[in-house]
Order: C-alpha cells, then sequence, then structure tokens
C-alpha cells in the first residue's frame, strides 16, 4: 500500500516536471514572411556585409568549395558534429519565410522560426548583445544574397542530445544576459570610445569568447574564466588573458596587424581562426583597431614574468630522436625559417610562435600534416604540409625538436597520443591525395 | 648513406641525409623530370610520389625516404612509350613552356591512385597549389578527366 502511494507519487511528480519542462521548452513558430517595405536598404545591406564580416558568419554556414551562406559545414564538438545551416533566402531550405521578428528571435534567443531549439554551436549566447540595429543590418545582408536550395545536413549527435527541448535546460542553466559595457551594462568611464567600440564587438559580433574561454563539461563558457583558453574545431585556442604562453607581449599595434593580416612579431592565424582573419580583409581598419584595443586589454598591460621572449637553443646531438628531428627541419623547414624573417611571412625565427609554447602540441602537428593553405584573392602566409612526406616516428622527432630548441616549458608528454591521433592515415600507402603534400 | 628506392631502383646515394630529395633526383641520379621551381614547397614543380601520396620533393630530406618507394615522373613511361596519364596531357596539348608539368602529373597520378574516378571538384581541389605560369590549366584538368576515363589501375604506375 505504502509502496503503491510512493510510486504514484513519484509518476505524479515525473508528470508535472515532465509537463513543466514541455512547458518551459515549448517556444512557438512565429508567422512565416519576408522582409517588410524598407528593410532591405542598400545602406542596411551594406553595413551588414561589414558586420557579417566581423562575425565572420562564412566560416561556418559556407562549406568548402561550396555556394556562399548555403550551410553544410560541420563543426567538430566534443558532443558530436553539428552541421550548419543554409542561410540563404531560400523559402524551403533557407530563411526565405523568415522575418525579421523571427530572425531577431534566433539571434537573440537560439530559437529558429518553427520554434525549435537552436545548438549553442551558433553562439547566439553572444549575439543576444548585439542591438536592433544591426541584428536588422545582418537581416538585410542575409535576405538579400543568392537564394540556394540546399536541405541542412541533420547534425550528427549521439541520443538524447539529439532531441531538441533539452537545450531549454540548458538555456536555463547557462545563458545569461550579456553585460557588454556601454551597451547593456554601464560604460567603463576609464576606456575609450574606441575600447567600447572593440569591447561591444569582440563580446557579441566577433563572439572570441566562443573559442578562447574554457567550456564546462556541457559545453557552455566558463564565465568565472573568461578568455582563459578553450578549443576550437581540434585546435587549442590560446588564452587572450595575461596567461597567455605567448613569447612576446601582445601590443595593441601587433593585434591590429594580426587581426588584419599578420604580425612580424608573432606570426600569422592558422586553423580556424584564418577564415577570422581572412573576413576582416572587407572590415574597415577602425573597426580591427577597436578590436585590437579591447583585445590588448585583456591581455594586460607591460611584461610578464613568463614573457622570456623568443628562445632559440643549442639542442644536444647525443639524443638520437633529437638529431633525427634536427635533420628533418635541416631539410624540410629550415629554407625558410632560417631565413631570420627573410622569406615573406615568416617570423624571425620559430621561438617567436606561440605554437610552440603551447600546453599541448595539436596546434603544431595539425600545421605540420596540412599546412597552410594560400588566402585567396590576397598575399599572405603559407606553408605546405608534410603529413604525407613525413612517417609518424619523423613527425614525432621533429616536433620533439621544435618544442626542445624554441621554447623553455620542457618536452610534450602527450605527444606519442595525440600524433597516434591526429595522423592515423598519415603515411601509408593509398593515403589520401591531399592538397599541399 | 641513405638508401633511396626511385622507380623501383634501389641504390645508395652519397647525399647527407638532410639534403632535399630533388637534389639528389636531378643532381645524383641524373632524374631531371622533376623541377627547381620556388624550393619553398610553394609551386608544386618538384612533386613526385611517395607510396601512393604526392609529396614536394624540394623539401623533403632524404633521410626520411629510407625504406619507402618514391616514383618521379620518368617512373611513368618513356618519351617512346608514355604511360596513360602521360599520354592523356600529350593528347590534350597541356604543356606551354611544360616546366611546371612534371609536377602536374605525379600529382594528378597520386590523385588517380588514391581515387580511380574523381569529380571535377577532386580534381581541382588536388591540384589547387601546383601552379602554372603559362596558364594551360584548362588543358591540364582535360588531361586529368582524359586520364580518368582510362582503366585506373593502368596509370603507369610502377607498384
Amino acid at each position: 500500500m505504502r509502496r503503491r502511494r510512493i510510486a504514484v507519487g513519484l509518476a505524479g511528480a515525473l508528470l508535472l516536471a515532465g509537463a513543466g519542462f514541455g512547458l518551459a521548452s515549448w517556444r512557438p513558430a512565429l508567422a512565416p514572411g519576408g522582409p517588410g517595405p524598407g528593410e532591405t536598404t542598400p545602406e542596411r545591406v551594406g553595413r551588414g556585409a561589414v558586420l557579417a564580416s566581423l562575425g565572420y558568419c562564412a566560416s561556418c554556414h559556407t562549406a568548402q568549395g561550396d555556394r556562399p551562406y548555403a550551410g553544410g559545414r560541420g563543426l567538430a564538438t566534443p558532443f558530436g558534429t553539428i552541421y550548419a545551416t543554409n542561410i540563404t533566402p531560400d523559402p524551403e531550405t533557407g530563411l526565405g519565410r523568415w522575418t525579421l521578428a523571427a530572425f531577431t528571435r534566433a539571434m537573440r534567443e537560439g530559437v529558429d522560426r518553427e520554434g525549435r531549439h537552436l545548438y549553442p554551436a551558433f553562439p547566439y549566447t553572444h549575439y543576444a548583445g548585439l542591438t536592433e540595429a544591426d541584428i536588422a543590418a545582418l537581416y538585410a545582408f542575409v535576405m538579400t544574397r543568392e537564394p540556394v536550395r540546399q536541405a541542412a545536413r541533420p547534425n550528427a549527435l549521439p541520443f538524447p542530445l539529439n532531441w531538441r527541448p533539452l537545450l531549454a535546460g540548458w538555456k536555463l542553466l547557462f545563458v545569461r544576459e550579456p553585460r557588454i559595457p556601454g551597451t547593456t551594462a554601464p560604460a567603463d568611464p576609464r576606456r575609450d570610445s574606441e575600447w567600447h567600440r572593440g569591447a561591444y564587438l569582440a563580446e557579441a559580433l566577433s563572439h572570441c569568447g566562443a573559442c578562447h574561454t574554457p567550456r564546462n563539461s556541457l559545453g557552455a563558457e566558463v564565465k568565472a574564466k573568461p578568455y582563459a583558453g578553450g578549443e576550437a574545431d581540434g585546435w587549442w585556442a590560446p588564452p587572450l588573458d595575461r596567461s597567455s604562453p605567448a613569447p612576446l607581449a601582445w601590443s595593441e599595434d601587433a593585434l591590429a596587424r594580426y587581426l588584419a593580416e599578420w604580425d612580424p612579431q608573432h606570426g600569422g592565424a592558422a586553423g580556424p581562426m584564418r577564415p577570422v582573419v581572412d573576413a576582416h580583409r572587407t572590415v574597415p581598419a577602425g573597426e580591427i583597431r577597436a578590436l585590437a584595443a579591447y583585445t590588448a586589454s585583456l591581455y594586460g598591460a607591460g611584461p610578464a614574468g613568463s614573457r622570456t621572449g623568443p628562445v632559440d637553443r643549442a639542442v644536444g646531438t647525443d639524443d638520437p630522436a633529437l638529431a633525427r628531428g634536427a635533420t628533418i627541419y635541416a631539410g624540410a623547414c629550415a629554407t625558410c625559417h632560417e631565413s631570420g624573417g627573410g622569406v615573406p611571412y615568416t617570423t624571425a625565427s620559430l621561438g617567436h610562435r606561440t605554437t610552440l609554447r603551447a600546453p599541448d602540441p595539436r596546434n603544431l602537428l595539425l600545421v605540420l600534416r596540412d599546412g597552410v593553405a594560400p588566402r585567396e584573392h590576397a598575399a599572405g602566409p603559407i606553408m605546405p604540409g608534410f603529413g604525407a612526406a613525413l612517417t609518424q616516428g619523423q613527425m614525432r622527432d621533429l616536433a620533439a625538436y621544435l618544442r626542445a630548441r624554441f621554447s623553455p616549458d620542457g618536452p610534450w608528454p602527450d605527444l606519442d597520443a595525440t600524433i597516434r591521433d591526429l595522423m592515423r592515415d598519415s603515411p601509408g600507402p593509398g593515403a589520401r591525395a591531399g592538397a599541399g603534400g | 648513406m641513405p638508401t633511396l628506392t626511385v622507380n623501383g631502383r634501389r641504390q645508395v646515394v652519397a647525399a647527407e641525409p638532410e639534403t632535399p630529395l630533388l637534389y639528389v633526383l636531378r643532381d645524383e641520379l641524373g632524374l631531371d623530370g622533376a623541377k627547381f621551381g620556388c624550393g619553398l614547397g610553394q609551386c608544386g614543380a618538384c612533386t613526385v610520389e611517395v607510396e601512393g601520396r604526392a609529396v614536394l620533393s624540394c623539401l623533403t630530406p632524404v633521410g626520411v625516404l629510407e625504406g619507402r618507394a618514391v616514383t618521379t615522373v620518368e617512373g611513368l613511361g618513356t618519351p617512346e612509350h608514355p604511360g596513360p596519364l602521360q599520354a592523356a596531357f600529350i593528347a590534350e596539348n597541356a604543356a606551354q613552356c611544360g616546366y611546371c608539368i612534371a609536377g602536374m602529373v605525379m600529382r594528378a597520378h597520386a590523385l588517380l591512385r588514391a581515387v580511380p574516378h574523381p569529380s571535377e571538384a577532386e580534381i581541382r581541389e588536388a591540384l589547387r597549389f601546383n601552379l602554372c605560369r603559362c596558364g594551360t590549366h584548362m588543358r591540364i584538368l582535360a588531361a586529368v578527366r582524359r586520364a580518368a576515363g582510362h582503366d585506373p589501375a593502368a596509370t603507369g604506375a610502377t607498384p
């Protein structure tokens, strides 16, 4: 009898909780429609184009070699792969039936027009801080792109993560209103308008923290550790705060050069940061300066104790692995990287590169394996990949040599495991015919 | 001294292990098909094949090739008996000055070994970083397409 009462009570509680959750997670579909009169003026579209570059929307919403903004690019997350959607104005498969109200709700709350919750791989937690005018400009921009009929690829997520109503719970736990000085929070009286502009861009539109802030086990940014370093698509995203292991301090000028193209003291972007820098090509210099002013302030002023400057140590030849690494370096790397910065887009030595001071070897190995592809329609860094030329063991020797010579931090403990992980098919007979070697 | 296996022939070379393969091919082995273009791994004129994959010989130290099979453009055929891929390049008149062609052929060869019937996008992606200053890219693409229509096992590969 008593047991039965408990069972009924439990069932009732579950039912209530389920109903409550259902209510909380349910979002209505918004009426279909399109841009209203005056919502796609050339001025708005033009401003939206610059904003879309600063938010580098195309880097996710355009698949490699595919039509702009038609979606399909997969984003690897610890939970599975999430495929970016088609944001061209195609009525069937894109945003063609979205009103400005639906677009605004998606940007601020992560809910699509039909009322489905969106995964936070779409960084609406940042876009929530955008001004209404900027959201309207972005809407004008996307709604005037070439419509492409291409259905979104289904995400590769395991149950129950593929059940979208769960995201309502995630939002309850983690979504807080963004506090951007000067817009949603009081302005910082010690800072100038350029810094405030940069804060707005970095926090809202450019969503820097989406990669450069660590995430917790449920994939939410750890707000207590802003910019302490994170992860992006399998790459290490370095800290932007004082814990950065960069051998040389990042000044505002260096950051402005880096964000626009390349900086001779630190080098250039690779991996998921490359499309960000590439998108900046069409952004007015003032916006880049503002971003640099804000990010330089995250980093702090003056040299910190850990900033030893570039390191270039003599590596003994008594260790056979390091000796083999030195041989590979001499034949494969030295032509460019021992030029003292003479070859365009090389730093004076690899000791300038933060990559060799990273806590793990992922970024170095990914660059060694795949190289750095040339920019489209612009000069910039380029490096061939060595994934086909070097065996796993040779890659290991080279990475160990580079670390020993250009970093004071000691060998990477997880080098072997990372190489096995990243160079599974490299090299071997019948493997890929990858570009760049 | 490193031992190299080039076009099926195994030989000891005198060069230091850090010497780029390109110099050994041209200066020591007399195989001058692969060309020195930029010497920085940016143009692809020096491309050869190592165990099924395209490799830039100007930046590959010979020391790393111990026990691995290298194929150069000379390994695909002779002037009298060009291999199918080489014949496709000839049929399409794909060479103008010809400096990039050995690299193009070897890059395409590695592609066809991995993907016998590549799509247009796959061909363009594979050849993306091999440069031609004369501008015969369209004919080079046509040659690769022509070769891909042949028996995929017979692009002239020495196994």
